[in-house]
């Protein structure tokens, strides 16, 4: 259990907020168990007045039978409150935790985010959690009716033979010392259980998730293969975990078992040969009831154990959660980040440098300045990284060194959601969420009207498209887009920021996959949103630019060349060797 | 659920064993009261110590054996539920494999993967503990009324009108609860949707500063969830006080019955309290099965939701031709298609008629939205024509098999993704016997050989699951090349060079044209990119509006007239 007290420690951290709850639960958990218990008295009562043909008292059965009757209806309605207050402080704890988590991945650095599997998180987050939510919930509704049970049970043994009690009391630790035992070595399968079914879940995201690219190429054989693999390994390691965990609860029941003849023996014996070390002898009677009450108490310990298993396995899960809640969130905004207001559109690098991995320098000393108005336009071959320069303007990454000025604030001093909204940026991955139409084009801006997002829509020609939908601005698309083309995704993206109509663009390939007809409608308004904003655009386009004021060239990841067009072309580098490479004959 | 097929047939000796060896290990458990009882009777009525202890070896005896048939109990339980999830994942992967583009359209990824993660998961919990209980439970339940008949049948009765109600109030509340259940799983899958959305589309939402709306968002379905789950726990909860309550009524009365009839003379204390000992035995287990009945009950909701998958999913009908005529004049024709999504209102694709030289290149143009995509997407099957058909060497594609007809053509996606594993293994996709030679022959063709050169393992370069330690043009160069391995007969490019720079597009299209036994479509917004294919489809709203070559369509086809010429304006100065 050692590896498990951080857990421990994290989840009655969660649970403090319900510590009215769970002293309610407790409470009614001691009701029930009192109520469960005083039952049989009862009866037993009614019993002792039926001794034999004509001699019944019905009178008082009838009496002790009412009692036996509301007692019981107590006690089940008791119960019942009891489940229920468990369940909210499972259910809660749970969605807390989730909540946590879903706040955290909001706030991971893209550092972190860029190289975690998503499946792997989505399966930490949903599948994780329940599991743990299952345990937990197990937990309360059997820990603490095991709990009074037992101490309930020792009172009345107690009463009837402190020494007997007192072999009890030594004896029962032995099944308790044979569940952690078994559990300490469970913990670890628990664990690679876990893990092997993150694994599934990532390898289950990539190939369902990408099912149409599977099946083109017919590799769905080779999936299934795979799939095959890591399930069969799944079963084996859920094979160990679940038999070697669920062999708590038959050896604690064998070693109460050891307990209950112990007692009967030495019970017998002190029947016979009267009290031992001198206490009073134990009559037939007490024996029997002696016995029935071991067994009672024995009991508990058997659930407790079941319990801690699936305790075991919900620890594990949780530690994943946690590992996730607790990894290192992106520098939070300075306490007394300035609000970026009025933004001109001056963005100053000076003399920054940036490497994803220490390794690989990317960007070394580097300086530009863009003043308000410029356009400045990111040229060089297919995979050059002009996508790193964005990471940075957008404080997606943080520089290495040097400072980016927006405004004339280092950007690391100001909100990050100022300087985000500063910009509206349009990428050549169109990312819409799941929602209406309505909801993806109003974005950056969740007010607005209905009559404000048809203009943006019909300023970016999407208006039409959306027109025809079935439900049209309420048409809700479904993840990844659903059925809307490439091209149509793009016209929704470039709505979003006709709505807001941010000071700063960014614009990465924004067209690329929308037809040149229909390109050329939008580009009035794109001429129009561009004009007097300072605007970053990686483009292929010659038009766009020729016409920029900066030409920022990259190749391999660094920024090798800049100037304006003119300027490049003289000085014959490797922007003026592209851009006359497309006049080769094809 | 025809999915316990799969529990029956690989599992049958485990799922018929690890009940049985548990009823044996209960039987076990009822002997232990009858040695007490001769010790108390036996060994101390003759004051017999050494018959006592011979007695409590006994009940060692008894534990042992009980330990042992449990252990065993616990094993068969363990393997059946882990081989029949093991069983039914393979299953399910194997029919979704089977699953063509409408159907992965209909169903939605989310919930897909939940099913096979996490409903999975729970029935297999489900199978586990209802192998070990359930038939110890209601063996113990039914045989304290058997014994209660032999005590007396008069107050057995009360046993057995008991038994009903109990079952009654066992099951009502498992299918009150499991629609509850489905509701739950529902939630859980559009919270899975939003987690995967956040993370596929962080950099977009953190642009717009959405992050605390989504968390909002987040929040939102979470707590509806957790009203769900609190109320099908509401429900659930109900099953233990209950049936506790009924089994003390019956307790009641049958005391009372007890002693009316022993007033009469018709039963004797003894009796009594030997019935009320079987009435509580049935308590204590009721108890234990009532915890089960929950378990099965979202096992079964859960269960259903993966049957659904099963049923889910018309496929595709195959014919058996793996080849068309060889020396047929055309590779590729459209006669009279149609194409209609399912639960579309109106056609994507209208009557598209047009044939393909083997060897020739085929451009398709066209406004967003216009029908380009699902044109070629009806090339390789992965829809079928609501009307009109498509050829491919003379035949049908209704008449090949799917993976012959597929194994013809490379595709090269508008999303371009890369799998986990190295780049080698992404380049063997189409061909998995191709060579390093053929690879790199490939990479040159797709202007991707430098993305290899700078990597230091070549190769065997990783590549991160769905590609993303890679940029989007370089990708994009990857996957045209992963379609180029194997020299397919066909090659669709539908708008594969969007992130492409002027000149890679340049020399990647001067590539293409040498590939001389290949019948390529180029799917494209630029003019440039198919102005010299032998043929150009010109869509518009679904409907070819032009047919031809650049000049002909020039000259008789205003559509392209006009993105030739809005294109030409553009980037036509420089050219």
């Amino acid at each position: 259990m050692k590896q498990n007290k951080g857990t421990l420690r994290k989840v009655l951290h969660h649970i403090r907020h319900y510590i009215w709850l769970m002293v309610l639960s407790m409470l009614l958990a001691a009701l029930t168990v009192a109520g469960t218990l005083y039952i049989p008295i009862i009866i037993g009562n009614a019993i002792d007045c039926i001794i034999g043909k004509g001699n019944v008292d019905l009178d008082r059965i009838i009496k002790l039978l009412i009692n036996a009757g509301v007692v019981a209806g107590a006690t089940a309605l008791l119960q019942w409150l009891m489940g229920v207050i468990n369940n909210r402080i499972a259910y809660n704890v749970v969605r807390d935790i989730r909540n946590e988590a879903f706040e955290k991945i909001e706030i991971l650095p893209f550092s972190s985010l860029d190289k975690k599997s998503i499946g792997d998180t989505v399966s930490r987050v949903i599948s994780d959690a329940d599991q743990f939510a299952d345990g937990l919930l197990l937990g309360f509704s059997q820990l603490f009716t095991g709990i009074v049970t037992i101490l309930g049970t020792l009172v009345f043994m107690v009463m009837l033979d402190p020494v007997i009690t007192l072999a009890v009391v030594v004896l029962t630790p032995l099944s308790l010392f044979v569940a952690r035992f078994i559990s300490k070595r469970t913990y670890n399968m628990f664990k690679l259980r876990s893990e092997t079914l993150g694994e599934q879940t990532a390898f289950i995201d990539e190939m369902i998730g990408n099912g149409k690219t599977v099946k083109a190429f017919c590799r769905e054989d080779n999936a299934e293969e795979t799939f095959c693999e890591i399930n069969g390994r799944l079963e084996k390691c859920s094979l160990r975990a679940t038999f070697f965990s669920s062999l708590t609860n038959p050896s604690t029941r064998f070693i109460n078992s050891m307990v209950y003849a112990a007692v009967a023996l030495f019970g017998a014996i002190s029947v016979i040969d009267g009290g031992i070390a001198g206490t009073a002898a134990l009559t037939v009677g007490e024996l029997s009831c002696f016995l029935s009450y071991a067994n009672q108490y024995t009991k508990p310990f058997n659930e407790i154990s079941g319990v801690i298993t699936e305790l075991q396995n919900a620890f594990a899960c949780a530690a994943r959660i946690f590992g996730l809640i607790e990894e290192e969130p992106q520098t939070p905004d300075a306490e007394n980040a300035a609000v970026l207001s009025d933004v001109k559109g001056s963005i100053k690098a000076d003399h920054i440098s940036f490497s994803y991995v220490p390794e690989q320098k990317l960007i070394e000393d580097f300086s530009v300045d863009i003043k308000p108005g410029q356009k400045a336009a990111i040229v060089g071959p297919t995979g050059c990284g002009k996508t790193t320069f964005i990471n940075l303007l957008m404080r997606f990454y943080d520089v290495t060194g040097g400072t980016i000025f927006a405004e004339g604030h280092d950007i690391r001093d100001i909100t990050r959601r100022s300087l985000r909204s500063s910009y509206g940026m349009v990428l050549q991955e169109t990312v819409l969420i799941s929602g209406t139409i309505r909801d993806n084009i109003a974005m950056g801006k969740p007010d607005a009207t209905d009559e404000e997002i048809i203009a943006a829509a019909k300023a970016a020609h999407a208006h039409s498209f959306i027109k025809r939908l079935k439900n049209g601005y309420d048409t809700v698309i479904g993840e990844d887009g659903g059925n809307l083309s490439q091209g149509q995704k793009q016209l929704l993206c470039i709505s979003r920021i006709m709505l807001c109509l941010p000071p700063m663009l960014i614009l990465d390939e924004a067209t690329s996959s929308i037809d040149t007809r229909t390109e050329a409608k939008i580009q009035d308004a794109f001429t129009k949103l561009m004009k007097g904003r300072t605007c970053f655009i990686v483009a292929h386009r010659l038009s766009t630019i020729r016409d920029a004021d900066v030409i920022l060239v990259m190749n391999n990841g660094s920024i090798i060349e800049q100037g304006r067009h003119e300027e490049l072309l003289a000085k014959g580098g490797f922007y003026a060797k592209l851009y006359n490479s497309q006049f080769e004959e094809s | 659920m025809k999915i316990l097929k799969y529990l029956t047939k690989g599992y049958m000796k485990e799922t018929v064993l690890s009940p049985l060896f548990k009823c044996i290990e209960a039987v076990l458990e009822l002997f232990v009261p009858i040695v007490v009882a001769n010790i108390i009777d036996i060994g101390i009525g003759n004051g017999d110590k050494s018959y006592m202890i011979a007695m409590c070896a006994v009940l060692v005896g008894l534990g042992l054996a009980g330990l042992a048939f449990s252990i065993t109990a616990q094993y068969f339980a363990a393997k059946a539920a882990t081989g029949f999830s093991k069983a039914v994942g393979n299953a399910l992967f194997h029919h979704i494999k089977s699953f063509s583009y409408s159907d992965y359209d209909e169903i939605g990824t989310s919930t897909l993967i939940t099913r096979m993660t996490s409903d999975l998961g729970q029935v297999q919990t489900g199978v586990n503990m209802t192998l070990r209980l359930v038939l110890r439970s209601p063996f113990i339940v039914f045989g304290a009324m058997i014994m209660a008949f032999t005590i007396d049948v008069g107050s057995a009765l009360i046993f057995a009108a008991m038994i009903p109600v109990l079952l009654a109030a066992v099951f009502g509340i498992m299918l009150g609860g499991m629609p509850l259940y489905a509701k739950v799983r529902t939630s859980l899958d559009k919270l899975l949707g939003r987690t995967r959305e956040n993370l596929s589309g962080a950099r977009v939402i953190r642009a717009f500063c959405m992050e605390e709306s989504e968390t909002e968002k987040f929040r939102e379905t979470n707590e509806l969830l957790t009203k769900q789950q609190k109320k099908a726990g509401r429900i659930s909860a109900l099953m233990n006080p209950l049936t506790l309550a009924l089994v003390d009524l019956a307790i009641i009365v049958l005391i009372w019955v007890g002693a009316v009839r022993t007033d009469s003379g018709d039963l004797t204390q003894g009796q009594v309290i030997a019935l009320y000992n079987y009435m509580s035995q049935i308590l204590v287990e009721l108890i234990k099965l009532a915890g089960l009945i929950i378990t099965i009950t979202k096992a079964i909701a859960c269960g259903k939701r993966i049957q659904s998958v099963f049923d889910s999913g018309d496929g595709m009908s195959e014919g058996t031709e793996e080849n068309g005529f060889e020396d047929y004049r055309y590779s590729v024709e459209f006669r009279h298609a149609d194409l209609r999504y399912k639960n579309a209102a109106e056609n994507s694709l209208t009557d598209i008629d047009f044939t393909a030289e083997k060897g020739s290149v085929v451009g398709i143009i066209g406004g967003t939205g216009s029908g380009k995509t699902s044109l070629v997407n009806l090339i390789p099957r992965f829809y079928d024509t609501t009307y009109g058909d498509v050829y491919i060497d003379g035949i049908s594609i209704k008449d090949y098999k799917l993976n012959a007809l597929r194994r013809k053509i490379g595709v090269v996606p508008q999303k371009a993704v890369l799998f986990k594993g190295t780049i080698r293994e992404n380049m063997k996709w189409r061909d998995e016997s191709a060579t390093d030679e053929e690879i790199y022959k490939a990479l040159e063709l797709a202007q991707a050989k430098d993305i290899i050169d700078k990597k230091e393992n070549g190769l065997d370069s990783i590549v991160e699951q769905g590609g993303r330690n890679f940029s989007g043009g370089q990708r994009q160069r990857l996957t045209i090349a992963r379609a180029l391995v194997g020299s397919p007969e066909i090659l669709i490019l539908d708008d594969s060079a969007s992130a492409l720079d002027f000149a890679t597009d340049a020399a990647l299209r001067k590539a293409l044209r040498s590939l001389e036994n290949t019948t390529v479509f180029i799917v494209s917004q630029r003019t440039s990119s198919i102005m010299h294919a032998d043929r150009i489809i010109v869509l518009d709203d679904g409907c070819a509006a032009g047919v031809g070559t650049h000049a002909e369509l020039l000259e008789n086809c205003p559509v392209y007239k006009e993105i030739y010429e809005s294109q030409f304006r553009k980037e036509g100065k420089a050219v």
